[in-house]
């Protein structure tokens, strides 16, 4: 029943556009709001609105029918993630950054760069051409897994390595003396 | 007009400009590590949105690796980034001149 009423929310073309226009504009919003807040400059306001970025990227996630990712995207990033960017903001007792007056060169160079990345992009964007069906795929969690235990077996084992690595080298990197 | 891989394009574009605005600007080291991440979730939507629209599901599989990654790089950044706290009493990039000819 629930299921049902979930799926013609997903389905149904008019709703699915209005959801995406609300999702996609409040994580552009607060992905601005995390780089540049006019009311606040301190890092704890920064990360509040990264969680928000977070959680409705989590939200175009389920509209894309990637519902695994999409609980893997909460789970993770708006919680382990943020919890440790929080803590260690906790941590290092930062102070309110101060305006520093920007650098007109670094403004310059920023804008500019930024400006040619936005360039290309929309120069790859220009030349999508546009499906002609309507898309079939079911991020089914079942199929995710099979394909992530068969085919992607071997960089899974990698991983997993790789977080075992991570986790020694932050216990090396936190020692209060590094020998 | 339909919502189709464009529109998902775009999104994830301005948002990949919005967190490489963030570390060009932002003096801050946590804040500009914030914005790192802010470009990898970019990347890990047009993935997404790429998979769901060329009816495959190995982007989803890259995700799923991705965030894996973010969140062993996100451990050992922040690690370093207390560690670099402790000898110099600060995290702004312009405080951490040592390695400038």
């Amino acid at each position: 029943m629930e299921m049902e009423v979930i799926n013609n929310l997903i389905n149904g073309g008019a709703v699915t556009d209005v959801l995406f226009y609300v999702f996609a504009a409040l994580t552009l919003l607060c992905g601005v709001l995390v780089i540049a807040n006019p009311f606040s400059r301190s890092p704890v306001t920064s990360a509040m609105f990264l969680v928000l970025t977070i959680l409705s990227m989590a939200g175009l996630f389920v509209l894309l029918h990637a519902f695994f990712l999409a609980a893997v995207q909460i789970l993770v990033y708006a919680g382990a993630v943020m919890v440790l960017f929080l803590f260690v903001i906790m941590l290092l007792d930062l102070k309110e950054e101060e305006r520093r007056k920007l650098k007109l060169f670094g403004l310059l160079g920023g804008l500019v760069s930024v400006g040619t990345v936005l360039a290309i992009f929309m120069r790859s964007l220009a030349a999508i051409k546009p499906a002609g069906a309507a898309p079939q795929l079911e991020g089914s969690t079942p199929d995710l897994g099979r394909l992530l235990f068969s085919q992607y077996v071997l960089p899974f084992e990698i991983v997993s390595v790789l977080l075992l690595v991570a986790m020694v080298g932050v216990i090396l990197l936190s020692k209060k003396k590094l020998e | 007009m339909h919502v189709g891989l464009e529109h998902y394009l775009t999104v994830s574009f301005l948002l990949f400009a919005l967190g490489l605005l963030g570390v060009i600007l932002r003096r801050n080291l946590i804040v500009m590590y914030m914005s790192l991440e802010l470009m990898l979730n970019a990347a890990n939507l047009a993935l997404v949105s790429f998979s769901r629209f060329n009816n495959k599901l190995d982007g989803q599989v890259l995700v799923f690796f991705i965030i894996t990654v973010a969140a062993a790089e996100v451990a050992v950044g922040l690690a370093l980034i207390v560690a670099l706290y402790r000898k110099r009493q600060s995290a702004h990039v312009e405080d951490l001149t040592s390695m400038k000819l």
